[in-house]
């Protein structure tokens, strides 16, 4: 029972990251019907800014408090990665709004290596620690523990979430951006400037996936500048899960996701006699992803792309 | 002076066809303009241009002052000009309410910082569009269709809630693509009704419209386009005395 809770706890905690990341694809995906690949390699962004930042803290001001210098690290990495957003969007994106779609796709990946690269140049190939600067408290609950951090990382996800569901159902710009993504025509001849809604949507998915970078390097404790891409693979397959597209389904499928492979890591073991162990814990996504691809393409929550007007 | 649009010397090509040629007409301040013609005449071709979906190719269009040819859509709707469709297009998956509200963002300006922080400025702005929009519901007869999506409403409603999305947009023109398409004579004679109504308000209204008795009775000057090419301006009384028109459009039995 107490491996059943803790797995439970894991996969919440995993599942609500991979589901900010995965918001990202899923309001690219709904405006543009474009997979933004490089949306891992951004998310991947925010945690080494996140971290350069927090270093340089932690080294310079000792005796600062740790919430401080977290705080610190994301009021600089939200804000790199909007502008990130915003000029990948401007320079890959836009010039190839009426070209085929395989065009902007090439272009995602092209973005994606370019941006692990830059990293790598500035941070090197190491995986850098992140310093033990927040509270390590642990609590116990029916037998199973959960750690300050994880406990921040689930409430401040789910506060994300729902500000962001706010957001889009209930403001002049989550208007605008629904109207955009069901007729940009329409939505322009009815006086949405389409390309801010555009630039707009970009700003607001990196700014999820910097938040996301931070809770993934705070949680297993470091960063790299290829943690973007499976990052990335695994919210896009949340996404999928989910019904790209579709706000909710991001958010179902990336809670699911977690579950899935923290589920899977902790009785594969059991199920297989010991032959695969934790370590196949990144198999599931993909698992997932192929399974959904074949019996369900449109995802759980479907998104509806054939009712565009 | 008196115009409100002002429209010269227009071309527009496509390939090899000439959808519009040296169109130049006027549209008065306060009028019912009517825009008739045959199928492929170019009147549909004419509201795309002028509402920045097409760049012309000669030619210059005016709104008061302000030139709307090189204009974006969203700048030519916020200079003044909304229109509506023919085969209509609503944001089919939003309610209502939520689409006549996307109608106010051209005259709102508050972003989503001032919504997540529910600042006094942008809560006002919201009030203020909210009830903007539940006051055009009411008068177009859809109050208690607010929160319906716009796919689930009937057809007539359909055409009356683009109409309210148009005019949530305080347009001084109003452009209207073949309002009474697929009405029965009861809707058309709403729709009468509510355009006189809109007039005498002192709005402006372009309307292309097919329906023959319906144009002559309701617009106070009409122009007449065939293969691209004006062939007739005036009232309807002397537009349809137009031998050229009756040829090109009315057909022989309207002699």
């Amino acid at each position: 029972m107490d491996i059943f809770l803790q797995q439970l706890i894991n996969g919440l905690v995993l599942g609500s990251v991979y589901a900010l990341v995965a918001l990202g694809y899923t309001m690219v995906y709904g405006i543009l019907e474009l997979i933004n690949f490089a949306h891992g390699e951004i998310t991947m962004m925010g945690a080494m800014v996140s971290l350069a930042v927090i270093g340089a803290l932690a080294l310079a001001a000792p005796g600062l408090p740790g919430v401080l210098v977290l705080g610190a690290g994301l009021a600089v990495a939200i804000p790199v990665c909007m502008a990130l957003g915003l000029l990948i969007e401007r320079v890959a994106y836009r010039p190839l709004r009426h070209a085929p779609r395989l065009a902007p796709l090439i272009t995602a990946i092209g973005v994606s290596i370019i941006l692990q690269n830059i990293a790598m140049l500035i941070w090197g190939k190491q995986y850098i620690p992140f310093p033990a600067i927040l509270p390590q408290g642990r609590h116990e609950i029916l037998g199973a523990s959960i750690s300050d951090t994880q406990i921040a990382i689930l409430v401040l996800a789910v506060l994300i979430m729902m500000t962001l569901i706010l957001v889009v159902q209930k403001t002049r710009l989550g208007r605008a951006m629904r109207a955009t993504a069901q007729s940009r025509q329409v939505a322009s001849l009815m006086g949405v400037d389409v390309n801010r809604v555009i630039a707009s949507t970009f700003v607001i998915g990196s700014a999820l996936a910097a938040v996301a970078g931070v809770m993934v390097s705070a949680y297993y404790g470091l960063a790299h500048y290829y943690m973007g891409f499976l990052l990335g693979l695994k919210a896009f397959s949340a996404a999928v899960l989910g019904g790209i597209g579709n706000l909710g389904g991001a958010m179902l499928g990336g809670l699911l996701l977690g579950l899935i492979e923290s589920f899977g890591a902790g009785y594969i073991g059991d199920l297989t006699g010991g032959f695969l162990g934790s370590h196949y814990q990144d198999v599931f996504a993909f698992f997932v992803l192929i399974a959904v691809l074949v019996f369900r393409p449109s995802g759980l929550l479907g998104a509806r792309v054939v009712e565009r007007a | 002076m008196n115009a409100l649009l002002t429209v010269s010397g227009v071309s527009k090509a496509f390939g090899g066809l000439q959808a519009l040629s040296d169109i130049s007409l006027q549209v008065h301040r306060g009028e019912i303009f009517g825009l008739i013609g045959p199928n492929g005449a170019g009147k549909t071709t004419l509201f795309n241009a002028f509402t920045g979906l097409y760049t012309i190719d000669r030619g210059e269009i005016r709104l008061n002052t302000t030139r709307l040819n090189g204009q974006k859509p969203h700048q030519v709707l916020q200079a003044g000009l909304a229109r509506t469709f023919q085969n209509i297009r609503l944001f089919a998956e939003m309610t209502a309410l939520e689409n006549v509200l996307v109608g106010r963002h051209a005259r709102t300006t508050s972003g989503v910082v001032g919504a997540v922080l529910r600042l006094p400025g942008t809560r006002h702005e919201e009030a203020d569009s909210r009830e903007r929009a539940h006051a055009l519901l009411h008068r177009m007869g859809l109050a208690q269709h607010a929160h319906r999506l716009a796919r689930n409403l009937s057809y007539g409603d359909q055409r009356r809630l683009e109409i309210a999305r148009a005019l949530a947009t305080e347009p001084s023109l109003l452009a209207l693509d073949e309002p009474a398409a697929g009405m029965n004579p009861n809707e058309r004679a709403g729709l009468r009704e509510l355009l006189l109504q809109l007039q005498a308000d002192g709005l402006t209204l372009l309307l292309i419209e097919h329906d023959v008795k319906l144009v002559m009775g309701l617009c106070t000057r009409l122009a007449v386009l065939d293969y691209g090419v004006k062939i007739a301006e005036g009232t309807p009384d002397v537009v349809s005395r137009d031998p050229k028109v009756i040829a090109a459009y009315l057909g022989d039995e309207a002699l």
